[in-house]
């Protein structure tokens, strides 16, 4: 059995804030819940499965179904960071294509900016318990020191360069200048980035992302109700999903878990990197984007830098268009979770519904990439293929 | 997380795991040990009860020499302290999450050798760092 066309992204919907200081985490949830479901045209009552990650608050899904008031026969929790979102779009695909419930609502939201979270340069200490805490917490493996040493060691093995590198904050912001919602509208240059301060070797400040309030919302339907439904359809053709972590002390920096999530999600899907037109890629960091480009395999191992460069991921210029809402990078990465917004500005690329300025001509194959917790130590993967039907 | 960007650098840290007992205890009288698998004969990292190769619950500790080469680092420089993080291969063969200290920052390279120096934290245990060889060399 496969998930290849037995479930359809109904409805999708980011939310327009970026700093929310007045709203609860629960209420955020709500409100792009309400979002997403009148996108798909609707209503609480037809769903029944519910889907949250680490985002959510109190117990998961226990406390939201609670608030929202939902009644479910299907739920997971599964988080791998921020590339749950994408995860769940694939688990919610299977529980459809078993019957185990046909319209399922997932989640994300969250206000670090509010609460003044260091994201990137404070050690993150969630629970004490974790089994490597003790061999990696005091020497501040902080979330920007667990790419910049992939970044590094990529540098050494392949010769990447900060100029290319650069690139990737570059097409970003290039496609942010027309999004009216992004933090960070004005289109940067390679001088810039590279000339930004130094934050962790090799990465500056305009090689990191974003730290944003906000969240975001799907809906996961069957094929009987995307058909009953007024909105242009996107299908799930293939996913993918990985973990990888240290492998025992036999450490690689060169690759992410998209050496794995990514096959499966091709072959799943029966296309090609090279049939993509579009593709969202997790952009914690640039070096996160072009680790990923590699390991989807839209170029080979060590050539990543050369793709990026000279405009390559830029809508109307470069072979793949990336990220065009602007990317975590320059637009949004809600509750430090970048996942959520990457399946969203696949679906309105898939529908004809990104800006005009930096919609893809016939877009009708996209690839959705996350990835969640620390490139550097262990991190999930999830790879989404889509198709406008 | 204040306290973490003090400029004494104070590492805040008392170990807790009961399956990492052994390390500590060695590290308090300044030996550093590895952990090897009595049936796959492989080392591995970081230190657990069971080998993640073979799942196999033999265990062994071994005396390691403390010498290895820089995999990869990173120096923070948000922090008011600036530090080095770093992946250090040992000569054993694994590679593990450390600091590389007392040295100058910027001539840190990829390949460099390094030594380890047991740098005590605030909960008294020694923590596994490491410094630059004086003949560190350039290539790895």
């Amino acid at each position: 059995m496969s998930v290849k066309s037995r479930a359809y992204i109904a409805g999708a919907y980011e939310h327009p804030t970026r700093k929310a200081p007045d709203k609860s985490v629960a209420q955020i949830h709500a409100e792009v819940a309400t979002g997403a479901l009148e996108d798909a045209g609707l209503t609480k009552d037809d769903v029944d499965g519910y889907f949250c990650a680490g985002d959510a608050p109190g117990m998961g899904p226990l406390s939201m179904v609670d608030y929202l008031n939902l009644k479910v026969r299907h739920l997971d929790s599964t988080d791998i960071g921020g590339s749950s979102y994408l995860l769940h779009v694939a688990h919610a695909a299977e529980a459809i294509a078993l019957g185990k419930c046909s319209v399922a609502l997932i989640t994300l939201g969250g206000r670090p900016l509010s609460d003044g979270v260091q994201s990137g340069t404070s050690p993150r200490i969630e629970n004490p318990s974790k089994p490597d805490v003790e061999w990696e917490y005091p020497f501040l493996p902080t979330t920007v020191n667990m790419y910049a040493m992939c970044a590094m060691r990529h540098m050494y093995q392949f010769g990447t360069t900060s100029e290319q590198l650069a690139w990737i904050k570059v097409a970003a912001s290039h496609h942010a200048q027309h999004n009216p919602n992004a933090v960070l509208r004005s289109p940067v240059t390679v001088e810039e980035v590279v000339n930004s301060p130094m934050v962790s070797d090799p990465l500056h400040r305009l090689d990191c992302c974003l730290i944003t309030d906000g969240g975001g919302a799907l809906v996961v339907v069957k094929p009987e109700i995307a058909r009953s439904l007024r909105r242009p359809r996107v299908r799930l053709l293939g996913a993918g999903e990985a973990v990888k972590g240290q492998s025992g002390g036999e450490i690689d920096l060169t690759f992410s878990g998209a050496v794995w999530s990514g096959p499966a999600a091709f072959e799943e899907a029966g296309v090609r990197p090279e049939d993509i037109k579009y593709a969202s890629i997790y952009d914690s960091f640039t070096i996160t984007v072009l680790m990923q480009l590699e390991d989807l395999g839209f170029c080979k191992k060590g050539e990543g830098g050369r793709f990026v460069s000279n405009g390559n991921l830029i809508s109307g210029i470069g072979k793949l268009p990336f990220n065009t809402d602007g990317g975590g990078l320059c637009n949004n990465h809600p509750a430090n979770r970048g996942g959520m917004t990457k399946v969203i500005e696949a679906v309105r690329q898939l529908r004809g519904e990104a800006h005009a300025e930096v919609q893809v001509k016939n877009c009708n194959l996209a690839l959705a990439q996350g990835m969640g917790g620390l490139l550097g130590s262990r991190h999930g993967s999830a790879t989404l293929i889509l198709e406008r039907e | 997380m204040t306290s973490l960007e003090t400029k004494q650098r104070k590492i805040p840290f008392s170990p807790s795991n009961p399956e990492s007992r052994p390390f500590w205890s060695a590290a308090a009288e300044g030996r550093f040990i590895v952990p090897k698998c009595n049936t796959c004969k492989k080392f591995y990292w970081y230190p657990r009860a069971i080998c993640p190769f073979c799942f196999d619950d033999k265990i062994e500790w071994v005396t390691a020499s403390g010498k290895g080469k820089i995999y990869s680092f990173s120096v923070m420089r948000r922090t008011p302290e600036p530090y080095a993080i770093a992946y250090v291969t040992l000569e054993e063969g694994v590679t593990m999450l450390t600091n590389i200290v007392d040295c100058d920052f910027d001539a840190l390279k990829i390949g460099q050798k390094v030594k380890l120096v047991f740098i005590p934290s605030e909960g008294g245990f020694p923590v596994p760092m490491f410094t630059l060889e004086p003949d560190h060399g350039s290539k790895g």
